[in-house]
């Protein structure tokens, strides 16, 4: 089970919010195949939102393919995403963060990584568009 | 069409002696809505609420709720209305509430007010003269609630509470929405308080209706734009301008229109919040976005 957090400030719609928070529990494998996602009334028990936007968030994901709603029962997790395994993802953590502490000794800040890093991203990922 | 209509106005106005409280206002909130009614103070939003529990006829123009005209006896056991000033009797205890509730409402659902009053920790044995203003925000809701209404009518109910009661309130009644289908309308004027729990607004001015709507539709439907004065001309020309503000060599202007529209690149464009938008309507009060289907509609299913 996860928690939904909402930052209020982003600007970001708040379902879209939802559907990131549960996609990014999907990549880090919080969230697997099976999985039950909170129920609206929970999810609005918590953060007092309006239990429409959590519906169209599952929805929107529904959509996508990546969980089912099964009628009384509750939503569940249909697929991973990310595609690579839990060892995968630790290892590239590694050499992520090598790279950080080279980029700080180098003398850049916390703004300055992350500028560059999306940057990078926006440079590697420009071919085909595909993000999700 | 009209299942679907939770609440109906058509040309509905209200004058005392020689003023409009509310004048020729035509809306409809769909069923299943949390609709946020917002305006100044006068607006006229505390006048359309009474009219449509049927406190008050109106002088003109018609208000129904589910399809049925308001005030009926068959319509008051459908809908819940919260005054302002949250009526409640201060030497009852909690427990005298809600026999009381009981005694008036036939559908009254005694087991989940109790349920609710004891998950917030409010004793049914203290006098509702002794709760702090929270706690008799939170029985006074209850005791909306346990109507069962499918339609509830709340006016400010979060003036005059702190921070964490506004939460809290606010939190009870989405859980509420959640549980069970219901519409609700609100009335309120701390715009921040409203934008993840409210997904249709209306907004009263001067006792006439601006805008009406569903709340994604609306920002997506408004874009805020700044750029050389010189361009303001053409795109006020072209576009509904709700708001139009220039100094010598700047303009700012919130204009109608939706993502696709195209604009020269020397506009920055951006989209807008919900409470900019609020604003930039109350400021500008002959502007009106009403879609006009909408208002079809409702003429239609009269």
């Amino acid at each position: 089970m996860i928690e939904f957090r909402l930052d209020r400030g982003s600007g970001v719609a708040t379902y879209l919010q939802l559907v990131h928070q549960v996609k990014q529990a999907l990549r880090l494998g919080v969230l697997r195949p099976g999985d039950r996602l909170p129920t609206a009334k929970e999810v609005v028990d918590q953060l007092a939102i309006n239990p429409n936007t959590v519906l169209k968030a599952y929805r929107e994901l529904e959509r996508e393919g990546l969980v089912a709603a099964k009628p009384g029962l509750g939503t569940f997790v249909q697929r991973a995403l990310g595609g690579t395994s839990v060892t995968e993802h630790a290892r590239l953590r590694d050499s992520l963060g090598a790279w950080v502490t080279d980029a700080r000794a180098a003398g850049l800040d916390a703004e300055d990584v992350e500028a560059l890093f999306a940057a990078v991203v926006l440079d590697k990922f420009r071919v085909g568009e595909e993000t999700a | 069409m009209t299942a679907s209509t939770a609440l109906t106005a058509t040309g509905l106005g209200k004058r005392y002696r020689g003023n409009w409280a509310l004048k020729d206002c035509s809306l409809a909130v769909p069923a299943g809505r949390v609709a946020a009614l917002v305006g100044p103070n006068g607006a006229g939003k505390t006048t359309l609420l009474h009219l449509a529990t049927g406190l008050l006829t109106p002088t003109s123009g018609s208000v129904s709720v589910f399809g049925e005209p308001a005030g009926r006896n068959a319509t008051l056991a459908r809908v819940a209305f919260l005054a302002q000033d949250k009526p409640l009797y201060d030497g009852f205890t909690v427990a005298d509430m809600l026999r009381f509730g009981r005694h008036l409402n036939p559908r009254w659902d005694d087991d989940s007010a109790r349920t609710r009053l004891a998950a917030l920790g409010i004793p049914l044995d203290r006098k509702v003269g002794a709760l702090s203003g929270g706690q008799q925000a939170q029985v006074a809701l209850t005791v909306a609630l346990a109507k069962r209404p499918e339609l509830l009518l709340l006016d400010e109910p979060l003036a005059n509470l702190d921070p964490l009661a506004r939460h809290e309130v606010m939190r009870d009644l989405m859980v509420a929405v959640a549980e069970r289908e219901m519409t609700v309308v609100l009335s309120s004027h701390v715009v921040p308080d409203l934008k993840d729990t409210c997904d249709w607004l209306i907004v009263l001015n001067g006792g006439r209706v601006q805008l009406s709507g569903d709340i994604e539709e609306l920002i997506a439907g408004h874009r805020l734009l700044t750029g050389p004065v010189s361009l303001a001309d053409g795109v006020a020309g072209r576009l509904d301008t709700v708001d139009d503000r220039r100094t010598d060599r700047q303009a700012t202007l919130l204009v109608r229109a939706g993502p696709g529209e195209v604009f020269d690149p020397r506009w920055t464009v951006r989209g807008v919040e919900l409470e900019e938008l609020v604003v930039a309507y109350l400021r500008s009060p002959d502007s009106t976005a009403l879609p006009r289907l909408t208002l079809a509609g409702v003429l239609g299913g009269n």
